[in-house]
């Protein structure tokens, strides 16, 4: 064994035998009345995420990756889903939605203790708690493995593995607490349906800080880094697609019309976004590539993902629109110029897509869409005469940009005191597959 | 004994194959390789990215005959691959020094 996987072990066993031995109680609650219905959606709806990772992401993301990369890019979605699980039900579930502090929840579910058979969390009363804490997870796991895109090709795997779970613990925690967990940036009324800023702009701006600090790949803009399967990706892309159903009717977290209304979005802003980006490709590059198709698939999803459940159909077709067309110039324009690495575009899909739609949610968000016993009023947006929710969006933009990106950058910085966060020269010409995981594609 | 090496179009295998068994050719080795000469590559773009693929994809194949039957191979070689398009390829004769059957341990001319 190496010394990295050494410490590794070591890293791990500690963490984690702290807190198995304590035997979670199984406190009987009165609560609100569990839903059949809903329930029953929101366990499909959990697969449905969880299979956007697994292997939904792996496949899109090493379809795109030189051969000899290809298994390293599916076990660090593998890898990754697998850590996040496992720290999310330790601490990560209980920081993020339990307690209201603005900034970050309380210990009192570590390790899920207390939960019974009739809890519900304030945030989702209709479904066992439980329910709730593992569909959230799913959002976990996917937001961490879209790092991996950034820095595909050259990661050291050990280092990638310790900067998920401080990734995890230090910047998806807290941003899911603000957003999602009754924090400040939900206090003041920023809309987020399924994780435009949780989750899109989120692992966007760490991907693009990572591709930053990690440096670009050898031979990057001069020699042929070509995908090596493109048929992979387009089968990671559909599992990606129809997972995102479940990404953005499962928000509604029950088997309602809003939910619908979210998929319907969804799948129409998909639609779009895969037309809009084949249509500028066929027009500035004489023909509209498969990649291209798919890559604007994916855009128009990251953008309609945090207005899902708060427009109309016809909305989730104009934003679809945007989110290809900006995405399309942040990947072939906007990279180009500033000159970063980012190799799979996770900043220019999700990073700028992510954005885009937070923004444009609070210019189409209709208020009958979130209308409820609890807020009547529902939340309206600039077309219905609030404009300032434009702002509200806005300030949790800036509000990400700065904390995933500072946090990033000091994360792997920390890694980086211990470990490489880069493979050795040799091994990234030789390919991660073989000098990271002892194993090739025959 | 000579080896006939012919870097041809892909597409064509068979027809070559099927004209060399014609003359009586009764194996052959074949190898998929890339190369260039006059053809010129392609370009392929993804996303941001645009790649010039400078070698394209032929096959290769290796005859080894006895040194009167040559001409006959060549000439059926050249009948069956060729397309007139720029990219059909070369045709090398080299001197093999020594043939084995490694089943029968026969040699030279026995052994093609």
């Amino acid at each position: 064994m190496t010394r990295d996987t050494i410490r590794m072990a070591c890293g791990f066993a500690a963490a984690l035998s702290l807190g198995f031995a304590a035997a979670p109680a199984m406190a009987q609650e009165t609560a609100a009345k569990i839903d059949a219905a809903d329930t029953a959606w929101m366990i499909s709806a959990t697969a449905l995420v969880l299979l956007m990772t697994i292997p939904g992401l792996a496949l899109f993301y090493s379809g795109m990756v030189r051969k000899k990369n290809v298994l390293a890019t599916m076990a660090q979605s593998v890898a990754c889903t697998a850590l996040c699980s496992l720290l999310w039900f330790a601490l990560g579930y209980s920081l993020s939605f339990v307690g209201d502090g603005p900034w970050l929840g309380r210990f009192d579910r570590l390790f899920l203790r207390g939960i019974g058979m009739e809890s519900t969390s304030a945030f989702a009363p209709a479904i066992p708690e439980v329910l709730y804490v593992t569909y959230q997870m799913t959002f976990a796991i996917i937001t961490v493995a879209l790092i991996a895109g950034a820095v595909a090709d050259r990661m050291r795997f050990s280092a990638f593995l310790w900067f998920c779970a401080g990734w995890l613990i230090f910047v998806y925690v807290p941003i899911t607490h603000w957003v999602w967990g009754g924090g400040f940036l939900a206090s003041a009324g920023v809309l987020d349906f399924a994780g435009g800023t949780v989750v899109q702009l989120n692992a966007g701006i760490a991907g693009l800080i990572a591709a930053y600090v990690l440096g670009k790949r050898q031979g990057y803009g001069t020699d042929n880094l070509a995908p090596h399967d493109l048929s992979l990706a387009v089968i990671g892309m559909g599992l990606l697609w129809v997972g995102w159903l479940g990404f953005s009717g499962g928000s509604a977290l029950g088997a309602n019309s809003r939910a619908a209304f979210a998929i319907t979005a969804t799948h129409l802003a998909a639609s779009t976004g895969a037309l809009t980006w084949m249509f500028l490709e066929w027009w500035t590059r004489r023909k509209p590539s498969v990649l291209g198709l798919i890559t604007g698939a994916i855009a128009g999803l990251a953008t309609i993902t945090p207005a899902s459940g708060f427009v109309l159909p016809w909305h989730g077709v104009v934003i679809g629109l945007f989110g290809g067309a900006f995405c399309f110039w942040a990947c072939t324009w906007l990279k180009l110029r500033i000159g970063y690495d980012d190799s799979l575009d996770v900043f220019g899909v999700h990073g700028v897509g992510g954005a885009t739609g937070t923004l444009l949610t609070g210019v189409f968000a209709v208020a009958a869409l979130s209308a409820s016993p609890d807020s009547p009023e529902g939340s309206a947006g600039l077309l219905e005469g609030n404009a300032r929710q434009v702002l509200i969006q806005f300030y949790a933009v800036i509000a990400v940009i700065i904390w995933s990106g500072v946090l990033t950058y000091l994360l792997l910085k920390a890694v980086e005191f211990f470990l490489p966060l880069r493979v050795s020269e040799q091994h990234e010409i030789e390919g991660l597959d073989l000098t990271q995981h002892g194993q090739a594609l025959q | 004994m000579k080896l006939v090496i012919a870097i041809i179009k892909p597409f064509k295998l068979e027809d070559v194959r099927d004209a060399l068994v014609a003359v009586g050719v009764q194996g052959m080795t074949a190898s998929e390789v890339k190369g260039y000469g006059r053809q010129k590559g392609h370009t392929e773009i993804y996303r941001g990215a645009e790649y010039a693929v400078n070698f394209l994809p032929k096959i290769r194949i290796e005859v080894a005959v006895a040194s009167e039957r040559v001409g006959a191979v060549v000439e059926a070689i050249i009948a069956s691959a060729k397309t007139g398009q720029i990219g059909d390829g070369k045709i090398f004769v080299t001197r093999i020094d020594q043939a084995v059957r490694i089943r029968t341990g026969e040699t030279d001319v026995d052994a093609l």
